[in-house]
């Protein structure tokens, strides 16, 4: 019998880990892998508390299922831009895109 | 200490590797990998919970679809080595507190409550699930269903427009 | 789906099927003739205005309580599709000058607005998460849309990193809720609150959703990538996206606390009254270093995020809350209109890649072309909050409805930071009728007709401001 709370566990370090990520790394696809963690990590925390605490219903599921669309549709913009940006600057450096510029 | 128990141990240790994996590997390529990794644990994860549409999707959409995109960027791009850059001085340790901040959150949040130890809802037929979900999307979530097929034309729409070359 | 049910959604379904059909339509209007698809987008967005306005007054709930119809989100929705009127007009009149003329603009634009009236009338999580999204995944492609131009394909990257990962905060946050209810609606929510009581889960949930959000309106630890973007994007997109964008985020947060976690009010209260000082504080002094009109344009709508903030404050005082959020919604008309003016007074000055755009490139405009420069005094005193423009009446209403819930450390704090901001508005002011230059502003009929049309508003409705206050004020939430 597992209990909730390692799930929630489990779903609160990938999410760290990929906040770390997106603060620390400086490359743009590097940033979005870890935008993507973190959504992965949310959608374990939906469906666990599904499981344990609505089985019945279909909220937690179907939360995920459009998060994980939602998911694609982000990448594929995002990717698209990173694309467009390196096609003209040669980097996907976020630093020589001086995004930490505030 | 039950087989599940062990299960989930190793799972989730090998979730946590693989993410560790992807944030610290210099190489695109495997960042990228690593994440499909930790993606396909994952959706072992959904099989634990009973949910397995969910499971098919995490590894069609997310390992599949959505990585080899990246993986496909990646290449496309010839970026496969990420420079090493020069962080600045704070950064990392900004970083580094916040995440810790997040988890210590998390953390106390997850002890301060017991109910969440509470025992499993009786099982439920697994393979009742897809359909479960399906009928859920097209009866009681109409509306979030179709508004997702809008963003999906959205995001359609942009990535053309973002990379079509003719000006 | 019933058709009670079809009848709330109407406006929503016809904004997104007539921009998914603009869309098809688009490719059979040749590429010299795109002013078809901006009149046909702006003919969309009268359409579903007339439809939305036409539900003034309903108060009901569809598709199992996840849709809502009421006064607040009638006034949220039509000041969305003005504002998306607004985005058109500004469109048109300036991205063929800058060569980045394409009729997906207008659908994307059409898209991004009906993302926002879903944030203004979703009851439900997962549609206030696919409200976000749909607000701003057009929104990044928007700010890139100047696609040749570097610094436009940076903003919109990005905007996108960090829309994304605050998307990501706004989700987590969701997730908890919903753990801690079991539900993804916001009433249900209300009820396991009134059962369970406080608990962390709640807690957190909400702080994590104030932080997703707190992105999105640029409130100030979040507002890092305000400035950039809003220089980067192309001025027409960055009009639309500062208006629209902040109505909506603010319209969401203000639903989500008061109709899900009303019981949070001690607890979050201290947090919005901080995230108000600072935000306020931070926008309008970094304004002042400004030297690039948009940027200080960026960092004065950062400045206003924090007063229409100022609103919220008061939501655990049951007395005052309705003023209060009353005060709040016309400061939204107030910013609105002003915005859309000063953004553009800037397009018209504004001339090939990025020209035009300093404060020095103002000099002399007072004298080479008064009624310009007059309107642009008017936007600037209007941001100050002086009389006689509707931004001293905004002020006005919000101060006194925070000092009436007893926030008085907020309302001196408003009322300098106005002092300070007071500095670079009128600097500009000063440059443009004291010192000689040679600008050069674009006659354009849609931008005359644009910020004309706002600086008349903003002096006339100061003047009588009581029907928009009224109106306002009948469109609160309860």
């Amino acid at each position: 019998m597992i209990p909730l709370s390692w799930y929630l566990w489990l779903s609160a370090a990938l999410f760290s880990v990929g906040l770390f990520g997106v603060l620390a790394r400086r490359n743009a696809i590097a940033i979005l892998l870890a935008i993507e963690l973190m959504l992965n990590a949310v959608n374990i925390n939906l469906v666990a508390f599904w499981r344990y605490l609505t089985p019945g219903q279909m909220n937690g599921q179907v939360f995920a299922v459009i998060v994980l669309a939602v998911a694609a549709a982000e990448v594929a913009v995002g990717l698209a831009l990173v694309i467009s940006v390196y096609r003209r600057r040669q980097t996907v450096v976020a630093d020589e895109l001086d995004l930490l510029k505030w | 200490m039950s087989l599940e128990l062990l299960l989930f141990l190793i799972l989730a240790l090998i979730a946590i590797a693989s993410a560790l994996g992807m944030l610290l590997s210099r190489h695109a390529v495997y960042a990228a990998l690593f994440l499909v990794l930790n993606f396909a644990t994952v959706a072992v994860f959904y099989l634990l919970l009973n949910a397995p549409f969910i499971a098919m999707a995490q590894i069609t959409v997310y390992a599949g679809a959505i990585m080899v995109l990246f993986l496909f960027v990646i290449m496309l791009l010839g970026t496969e080595v990420l420079p090493p850059s020069p962080v600045l001085p704070w950064q990392r340790p900004l970083a580094f507190l916040l995440a810790l901040g997040l988890l210590a959150e998390s953390v106390y949040l997850l002890f301060f409550r017991q109910r969440l130890t509470l025992s499993l809802p009786a099982t439920i037929d697994p393979f009742s699930g897809p359909k479960a979900i399906g009928q859920a999307l097209f009866t009681g979530y109409l509306l979030p269903f179709e508004i997702t097929s809008i963003l999906l034309l959205v995001a359609m729409v942009g990535a053309i427009l973002l990379t079509r070359k003719e000006r | 789906m019933t058709a009670a049910d079809f009848s709330l959604f109407l406006p929503l379904a016809v904004l997104l099927i007539w921009a998914t059909v603009l869309l098809i339509v688009d490719l059979f209007i040749p590429k010299e003739r795109k002013g078809w698809t901006a009149s046909l987008s702006a003919l969309g967005l009268a359409l579903t205005l007339f439809l939305s306005l036409r539900q003034w007054g309903e108060t009901a709930s569809g598709f199992g309580e996840m849709l809502r119809v009421d006064p607040f989100a009638t006034f949220i929705n039509a000041l969305l599709l003005l504002s998306g009127l607004g985005g058109v007009l500004l469109a048109y009149g300036s991205i063929r000058r800058h060569g980045v003329e394409r009729g997906e603009y207008y659908t994307l634009l059409l898209f991004s607005v009906s993302g926002m009236m879903l944030m203004a009338q979703a009851r439900d999580l997962i549609l206030l998460f696919l409200g976000l999204e749909l607000l701003s995944i057009p929104l990044y492609v928007l700010a890139a849309f100047a696609l040749p131009r570097l610094d436009s394909e940076e903003a919109g990257l990005k905007y996108f990193l960090l829309g994304a990962f605050a998307s990501g905060f706004f989700l987590y946050g969701t997730a908890l809720l919903y753990g801690a209810s079991g539900t993804t609606l916001l009433s249900g929510i209300a009820q396991a609150w009134s059962q369970a009581g406080r608990n962390l889960f709640f807690l957190v949930g909400a702080a994590l959703i104030l932080v997703g959000l707190g992105f999105k309106v640029a409130l100030v630890p979040f507002h890092m990538w305000t400035p950039d973007v809003y220089q980067g994007a192309p001025t027409a997109v960055t009009g639309f996206m500062a208006a629209g964008a902040k109505i909506a985020g603010f319209a969401a947060l203000w639903r989500i606390f008061t109709e899900a976690l009303p019981g949070l009010a001690p607890d979050v209260t201290p947090i919005l009254w901080a995230l108000s000082a600072l935000t306020m504080l931070l926008g309008n002094l970094l304004a002042i270093a400004q030297k690039n009109v948009k940027r200080m344009l960026a960092y004065s709508s950062i400045a206003h995020a924090g007063y229409i903030l100022m609103a919220f404050v008061p939501f655990g005082v049951p007395q005052v809350r309705d003023v209060a959020l009353a005060a709040g919604l016309f400061y939204l008309i107030t910013y609105a209109i002003t915005n859309f003016g000063a953004w553009a007074v800037v397009s018209a000055l504004e001339r090939q890649a990025g020209q035009g755009l300093e404060l020095d490139d103002y000099a002399g405009l007072g004298s080479k072309a008064p009624a310009l420069a007059l309107a642009m005094t008017v936007f600037m005193l209007s941001l100050t909050g002086v009389p006689p423009t509707l931004g001293l009446i905004g002020k006005f209403y919000l101060f006194r409805s925070v000092i009436e819930a007893g926030f008085y450390g907020l309302a001196v704090l408003g009322v300098l930071t106005s002092l300070i901001s007071a500095y670079y508005y009128l600097r500009l002011v000063v440059i443009m009728y004291m010192r000689p230059g040679e600008p050069q502003p674009v006659a354009n009929p849609w931008l005359n007709l644009t910020w004309g049309a706002m600086a008349i508003l903003t002096v006339l409705f100061s003047l009588i401001p009581a029907p928009l206050f009224w109106w306002a004020s009948q469109s609160v939430l309860r």
